[in-house]
């Protein structure tokens, strides 16, 4: 504490020239580390795509990852309203940030699923087995969850409709709680899981999920609303609003 | 200068002799939170060394410039743009680990120990003296994390630092995983037991009976 008398200038000064070498310092810090932080972002989802592909298990190294996706995965992009393979619509599309841009928007009505627009022309993932037939296809899939969006990739069999795998890469659910959406014994029980019944969307998130049953996966026991926000979250991608359309089409097929 | 005792005083007394998580009983909520594994643990222990290191260095550098009447602000601002630089290297550096402690690194900015070594110790102390004693509460602080977060992980998941130790009947092993030892509130009772132990061991520390 000062011995010396405050003054009023004095306090300013002081506090002024605190808060601009911190500012600089973060910003600094912030500029200075964004590519490498870029880099790291766009690995994760590499690996993560891999992880819904069920190709990670062979890489470890941050080259593996970049050279597996390089050979076995492949963007597409899909007009969901036509469920067609479109071009890419612009050189760095971004269907997340797509959803806010006037010539992709479309608003969602009449669903819970917790966003108020998305964007027209969705990237899907084809994987590619040895003979360069699709063995997979990833669609990326978001909806609310308790406390925010939750993002994910669906990864389903060429048929269309049978699910492998359900991966959640970004959220903000409690930990040990919602957060358990990550747990790989919980994304294990969506693996053979049923998209479609006859033609109509039947998959769901539910209490007491005897083993037998194909349309349903067990909700997370203390996570009543992030378990409702996964089921919400795949029923709209799965209906006409979402991948409905292109899923019937099989466009990968031809 | 301080003469070599009190640098070691400093430097080492925080981890048993005035421990900021046994003694002091502060920061405990990232202590609960973050010990599952013992890599969270560990990272997690680095950066509030650092940041306790550092702001106790700069806040003790500018003590005499700091004004009474604004200087938790001041501390505070400090403090928290030390944590954002903290944030940012680790998802640079290490996504991620940064990924799963999500909250938690920002929750430093609002650590008790942080604040409280910087409005006790570096405001009256020179700043090599408030370094060390920076050093020496995070190493108290990582000392009861790590061995929480070893516990945790060996009894819990039967691996230390993702290497099996104790196989899983999963895996085919014959150990058994603690689910309890998983949950958060297991910290609770490891570090209520770590505390007795010390005191025991340490009676002066034992508040008297009022």
């Amino acid at each position: 504490m000062s011995a010396k008398k405050e003054t009023l200038g004095k306090t300013m000064l002081v506090v002024v020239a605190v808060c601009l070498v911190c500012s600089i310092v973060v910003s600094g810090s912030a500029v200075g580390l964004r590519e490498l932080q870029q880099t790291n972002a766009a690995l994760d989802k590499k690996s993560n795509i891999l992880g819904a592909a069920g190709l990670l298990g062979e890489a470890s190294t941050k080259e593996e990852i970049a050279e597996i996706y390089l050979n076995k995965v492949e963007e597409k992009f899909v007009d969901l309203s036509s469920g067609e393979y479109v071009e890419k619509p612009s050189p760095d599309f971004d269907m997340y940030k797509a959803a806010k841009q006037p010539e992709f928007m479309v608003r969602v009505e009449g669903s819970n699923v917790g966003f108020l627009r998305r964007s027209s022309v969705a990237s899907v993932y084809h994987i590619k087995d040895e003979q360069g037939e699709v063995s997979r296809i990833i669609l990326p899939v978001h909806g609310s969850g308790l406390w925010d969006l939750m993002y994910g990739f669906l990864a389903l069999d060429s048929d269309g409709q049978t699910i492998r795998e359900l991966i959640y890469y970004q959220h903000k659910e409690t930990p040990g709680l919602g957060g358990e959406i990550q747990n790989p014994d919980w994304q294990a029980k969506w693996n053979g899981k049923q998209l479609f019944k006859d033609g109509d969307v039947a998959i769901s998130v539910d209490k007491n999920v005897g083993d037998g049953n194909q349309y349903a996966v067990d909700a997370l026991s203390g996570a009543t609303l992030t378990s409702n926000g996964v089921e919400n979250t795949l029923q709209y991608w799965a209906s006409e609003n979402g991948y409905g359309t292109y899923l019937k089409r099989q466009s990968w097929k031809s | 200068m301080a003469d070599t005792k009190e640098m070691k005083q400093a430097l080492f007394g925080p981890i048993i002799g005035s421990n900021p998580i046994a003694l002091h009983v502060l920061g405990i909520c990232s202590a609960l939170a973050i010990t599952t594994k013992l890599e969270t643990a560990l990272v997690m222990s680095l950066a509030l060394t650092a940041v306790c290191a550092f702001s106790n260095l700069f806040i003790s550098m500018i003590r005499n410039q700091i004004p009474s009447s604004v200087r938790i602000i001041i501390q505070m601002t400090i403090i928290a743009s030390l944590v954002i630089v903290v944030d940012q290297i680790l998802k640079a550096y290490s996504y991620e680990i940064s990924k799963q402690l999500s909250v938690f690194v920002g929750l430093i900015i609002t650590n008790c120990i942080v604040m409280g070594r910087a409005e006790a110790y570096a405001m009256k102390s020179p700043p090599f003296m408030s370094l060390l004693d920076g050093i020496g509460n995070g190493l108290g602080y990582s000392f009861i994390l790590i061995v929480i977060g070893t516990v945790k992980e060996l009894f819990g998941f039967g691996t230390i630092l993702g290497f099996e130790i104790l196989p899983l009947v999963q895996n085919g092993g014959w150990y058994q995983g603690n689910g309890l030892l998983i949950l958060p509130f297991s910290s609770f009772i490891l570090i209520g037991l770590m505390i007795w132990g010390i005191r025991t061991i340490r009676p002066e520390q034992v508040e008297p009976k009022e």
